[in-house]
């Protein structure tokens, strides 16, 4: 695990290569820009799995999804700042700075009132943005057109391609990164923390410090996930980036990518969004009803997520490494 | 003066279905320790049969007093068939599943049913006011009332009363309490712990149920209108206590109150109010306020 590049950052490496070069060569700009939305709500994803390792789930990270996407839409809106460059990297700063510091008061939480003091966290941006109407209210406002090096274009299918190939880039590098992570001592404890938080201590780790790094490294994450998602739709409004709907969403793809491994996410991510386009298509007002359908036979018959069935798939069996969820041993 | 008591009035009006919709949603998870999102759809299920109920019995010659009989059949009708159906199909074989796995169940159980709404009684909105044009206005302290929500305050306070008596003067209540404070303890003394949990459930989808078709003669019932209460009534039972029948009256209260205020005097705090005392209930005193610590284990 310790040398530098292992299998996962590998697979890692060349899964994202195949796909950045078959969006640039091979699909058509309507599957390119369905691939942009999916990567970008999987780094949030991602952000969720290191958490959701912890035994820990966020119903309110909207909150940093919005903090994301309204800092693009803002920077570029009231300072006419749109360098990506500088936007993107603002947005999952501002989300972890945000994260740092309610982190304080977080890491003290655990299961249910966790996942309900995120909530509260995430309504109260969610009533103070429906309520600003320097800000668009409940209609939000339009992103400004991106410039990346300064060069600005109107070809879509040039902004798209670069945004593309930008989502692909950093959602390589988060993988590839939090992968570290999770197999450095520090991320070690994730799992080690959601089995015995007192023996944890004992060990002489603070859980809390512990939880709290978690914490501001997902912040971030899905801070960076509502820029990416601002730029794509160029297009911010409080129902459908702060919501309560938005956060049961990221924790729905989460579940349904599993926690085996970096790359569920993406590829999870991926799933969610051809099956909600193609539901949308063919029942446009029952698409929910196969989306809820599909949440619910993903809890029944596959605990572990997509990934489990990649695994078993690929014949390697990791039921029993770390990162199953409880409901898994009991089957 | 007038203004205090148009807030009071307002406020207790939006308290009275508030608390009726949190109770159910703070009985099933006292008792299951189950977080129902799905608490949202048995709201709106009861809202449209109660409406489409009211539009088919005016149209048979029902007099506008005579339509309210459609509040209760739908309360029951929707909370018992859908519950039931509900807890035997999907909560059931949860149990003792990871908490938040069973909080996503119900995400995706909410996401069917509202869609299962729109299959059943079609995107339209539904007006159903017949209820409303039956109660006469009353007049307090020279400001016109409108009848109906006072006979809502009524009913939550009946609804109220009567949980009270059952939980507390029944044997039915004493195994509640019993489960609510150790289920396995209970379960070590022969309780049918399963046949609570379903009755429970069912009683709660009952009053989730009866706040929608109680609310509904005063609303366009139309799509989607169910999201805003689910959170909402987390808000109230967080406010007051998780699992605790006087937390949910007094969160209610305090939403229903604060947020009256908020519409009628500083509009653009309204929903920000209510959350920001969710948070802060939460941050300083996360077992509720007003609830005996002690009591409840959660």
């Amino acid at each position: 695990m310790t040398q530098f590049m292992d299998r996962t950052v590998i697979g890692l490496t060349l899964g994202f290569a195949l796909v950045a070069l078959l969006g640039v060569f091979v699909l058509p700009d309507w599957l390119m820009s369905q691939v942009l939305i999916a990567f970008s709500r999987a780094l949030a994803v991602l952000g969720l799995v290191v958490l959701w390792r912890t035994g820990l789930i966020s119903f309110g990270h909207a909150l940093y999804f919005g903090l994301g996407a309204y800092t693009v839409a803002m920077l570029g809106k009231d300072l006419g700042v749109t360098e990506v460059l500088i936007t993107l990297p603002a947005a999952g700063l501002v989300a972890a700075v945000v994260g740092f510091a309610l982190g304080f008061i977080i890491r003290k939480y655990r299961e249910i009132f966790f996942a309900m003091l995120n909530l509260a966290f995430s309504m109260v941006l969610f009533g103070i943005l429906v309520k600003t109407e320097a800000l668009g209210s409940t209609d939000g406002f339009s992103v400004e057109q991106p410039t990346l090096f300064g060069i600005g274009t109107e070809d879509s299918t040039v902004k798209l391609t670069v945004l593309f190939l930008a989502v692909c880039t950093v959602g390589w590098l988060s993988a590839v990164l939090v992968h570290r992570y999770l197999g450095s001592v520090l991320g070690s404890l994730t799992t080690a923390v959601r089995d015995n938080e007192i023996r944890v201590e004992y060990l002489g780790y603070s859980v809390a410090q512990a939880i709290h790094g978690k914490y501001v490294m997902s912040a971030a994450l899905t801070g960076l996930a509502g820029g990416f998602t601002a730029l794509a739709l160029g297009q911010v409004d409080p129902e459908s980036m702060v919501n309560w709907t938005v956060s049961g969403e990221l924790v729905f793809v989460t579940v349904l990518s599993g926690p085996g491994s970096v790359a569920a996410p993406f590829i999870g991510s991926l799933l969610f969004e051809l099956l909600r386009t193609y539901a949308f298509e063919l029942v446009p007002y029952a698409w929910q009803l196969i989306v809820g359908g599909t949440l619910l036979a993903v809890i029944f018959f596959l605990p572990g997520g997509l990934w489990s069935l990649i695994s078993k798939l690929g014949g390697r069996d990791r039921a029993a490494q770390p990162g199953g969820n409880r409901g898994e041993g009991e089957r | 003066m007038n203004l205090a008591l148009t807030i009071l009035v307002e406020g207790l009006g939006y308290a009275s279905y508030l608390f009726i919709v949190s109770l159910g949603l703070t009985i099933i998870f006292g008792v299951l320790k189950i977080l129902n999102v799905a608490h949202g759809a048995f709201y709106a299920w009861g809202a449209y049969s109660c409406a489409f109920l009211i539009g088919e019995l005016s149209t048979m010659g029902v007099s506008d007093l005579g339509t309210m009989i459609a509040i209760p059949i739908a309360a029951l009708v929707v909370g018992v068939v859908l519950g039931s159906a509900i807890e035997r199909t999907i909560i059931r074989n949860l149990y003792g599943r990871d908490e938040v796995i069973i909080v996503l169940a119900t995400f995706g159980l909410f996401l069917v049913l509202e869609d299962v709404i729109l299959l059943v009684f079609g995107v339209d909105p539904y007006f159903a006011f017949q209820p409303t044009l039956a109660m006469p206005g009353v007049q307090i302290g020279g400001i016109y009332q409108d009848g109906y929500k006072l006979t809502m305050i009524a009913l939550s306070l009946v609804v109220g009363l009567i949980s009270w008596i059952v939980l507390n003067r029944t044997h039915w209540g004493k195994l509640v309490s019993a489960i609510i404070f150790d289920s396995e303890l209970a379960v070590a003394m022969g309780v049918n712990v399963r046949r609570v949990f379903y009755v429970v459930f069912v009683a709660g989808a009952v009053l989730g149920a009866l706040g929608g078709a109680y609310i509904a003669p005063t609303i366009s019932v139309s799509p989607g209108f169910g999201v805003e209460v689910i959170v909402l009534s987390f808000a109230v039972v967080v406010i007051g206590g998780m699992g605790s029948i006087g937390g949910a009256a007094i969160g209610a209260l305090m939403v229903g109150l604060l947020r009256a205020y908020a519409v009628l005097q500083w509009p653009e705090i309204e929903l920000f109010v209510v959350y920001a005392v969710m948070a802060a209930v939460l941050i300083f005193r996360p077992e509720g306020l007003f609830a005996p610590a002690k009591a409840r284990k959660i």
